[in-house]
């Protein structure tokens, strides 16, 4: 049964005063007006959030929403897959759709973080690594800059490539009215800034974030009696990797990212060059190159070359991040891959206002821990 | 104490051990203890923004441990990561583990002390 996406929203993404419970209602509700949905028409709920107990304290998010919303006696269900959440409640969505056990599918993807300090924060999400890594004081930020360091001698790329990819979606984000920092940087900026785990610095990483998005999923048929203007989920597929990152046969392929855009091609019918837009899960810019080279857009080695030549940025062959991406757009976890979901939704129904691009097929690949799990999504615009 | 590596009938080796074998899914029965050995760097960072009861900055390195002389394994190396005894590090240096009782503080981070063990290995350049 073919999946249509029928509408979306997000929340302002930022240092946010409200907490999860209406974070994810505001995203909630403004996704039902913008679908023309009626809450008793949502038969199935999911709710992408790694961790509202450990940040809030507050369990059981699905059943809060459901009944702010109005959508009972829908069935819910919270989604956790750590940074790559989001997608996997766009995975759990296509699945409820096209299986028919849910003609009308409501994503809510949210977390509140900055209430947290930086290293609270930050051991939040590190306590997703194995504890054999946890008891080293290893971080993500720290995963980054070994990667980081690795590739660039590997493959002799200059340190300036990744101070790039921080440029480009900094520029992108401007024109979100969503971001979290609607400011340009210059390269200085970056490569000066101080470091956080070198090679790497404070521009190469996003930051902590509170923020809410949705979609509506339905039928294709259902989709064509309501709107004139819907993306199809063509493609979707989902993969884990190791646990231990250090037990990877290659420490820059990354693949979960392989398979499960594979995966998501085939469903498609697609290939790399079939792309007019993609959102990538650049919590640290060398993910960028990695996912462009695990997506096969770039041969392993030389993603660094298309930051490089300008061939990402919005007026390149292939727009990456459009949205400003984690950097910017900042990376509310468990809405981080929803949200890549509506800025690809709306590049397809023509939404996207000053960030419009030409397109009629978009991808979006959601990184969990360090590649742990990845989702990866390929929507096209209806014809 | 030993740093100890998982060893399934097929020879293949993982660090940290696990139940089953990654690579085959036969379960991992015996161990190879690679305290006594020394390991060469392939990558590092120098951590500075670490989590509460983490020292910073925080030297962590990617090490490659040669197993070509054990006749039991047809993995030719196994990786482990850790804590580095000292801020100077590079890539391709040599280092030996050193055995470290606490790694980080157990009561200051998110997890139950109790849950898991704290005492390990940092590298230390030879």
């Amino acid at each position: 049964m073919g999946v249509a996406v029928i509408g979306a929203s997000m929340t302002k993404f930022g240092q946010r005063d409200a907490w999860i419970r209406e974070l994810l209602s505001q995203a909630g509700e403004e996704c039902l007006t913008d679908a023309g949905v009626a809450p008793d028409d949502v038969e199935h709920l999911y709710v992408s959030n790694m961790a509202s107990g450990e940040f809030e304290g507050q369990t059981g998010i699905m059943n809060l929403l459901a009944h702010d919303l109005g959508v009972l006696p829908a069935y819910s269900e919270r989604v956790d897959q750590t940074s790559s959440s989001g997608g996997a409640g766009i995975y759990e969505a296509w699945q409820s759709v096209a299986s028919g056990a849910s003609e009308m599918t409501l994503l809510v993807g949210g977390e509140k973080m900055t209430h947290k300090t930086t290293g609270q924060a930050t051991d939040i999400i590190a306590s997703i690594t194995h504890p054999d890594e946890y008891k080293h004081g290893v971080t993500l930020p720290s995963f980054a800059g070994m990667t980081a360091r690795h590739y660039l001698e590997r493959f002799d790329a200059p340190r300036e490539s990744l101070a790039r990819v921080a440029v480009k979606n900094h520029r992108n984000g401007v024109d979100n009215p969503k971001a979290q920092f609607q400011k340009e940087i210059t390269m200085e900026k970056a490569l000066e800034s101080p470091i956080i785990a070198d090679p790497l610095r404070l521009y190469d990483f996003c930051p902590i974030t509170d923020g809410s998005a949705a979609l509506m999923f339905t039928t294709e048929e259902r989709a064509k009696e309501i709107t004139d203007e819907y993306a199809l989920v063509s493609g979707i597929g989902g993969a884990t990797d190791t646990h231990v990152v250090h037990e990877r046969d290659d420490p820059t392929i990354m693949g979960g990212v392989v398979e499960s855009s594979k995966q998501a091609y085939e469903m498609a019918g697609l290939s790399p060059d079939d792309l007019d837009v993609a959102e990538l899960h650049d919590m640290f810019t060398i993910l960028e190159f990695l996912q462009l080279e695990g997506i096969g857009v770039a041969e392993q080695g030389t993603a660094w070359e298309l930051a490089m030549d300008g061939a990402t940025a919005k007026d390149g062959d292939l727009p990456i991040n459009t949205s400003g991406g984690l950097k910017s757009k900042g990376h509310p976890l468990g809405a981080s891959g929803v949200a890549q979901g509506v800025e690809i939704y709306e590049q397809l129904v023509g939404e996207a206002g000053p960030r419009q691009v030409d397109a009629d097929t978009a991808l979006a690949c959601n990184v969990g821990g360090f590649g742990n799990c990845v989702i990866t999504t390929i929507m096209e615009a209806a014809e | 104490m030993t740093l100890d590596a998982g060893i399934c009938s097929n020879g293949h080796v993982s660090y940290p051990t696990h139940p089953l074998c990654p690579e085959c899914g036969e379960p991992q029965e015996e161990t190879v203890d690679l305290s006594d050995r020394t390991a060469e760097v392939v990558t590092w960072t120098h951590s500075t923004a670490t989590p509460p009861g983490v020292r910073e900055p925080n030297t962590l390195a990617i090490v490659e441990f040669d197993i070509t002389d054990l006749d039991e394994a047809s993995d030719e190396f196994v990786r482990a990561l850790g804590q580095v005894t000292t801020d100077e590090v590079e890539t391709g240096d040599t280092v030996e583990p050193v055995y470290v009782e606490e790694l980080r503080d157990p009561e200051a981070g998110i997890k139950v002390p109790e849950s898991q063990d704290w005492g390990g290995y940092r590298w230390d350049p030879v």
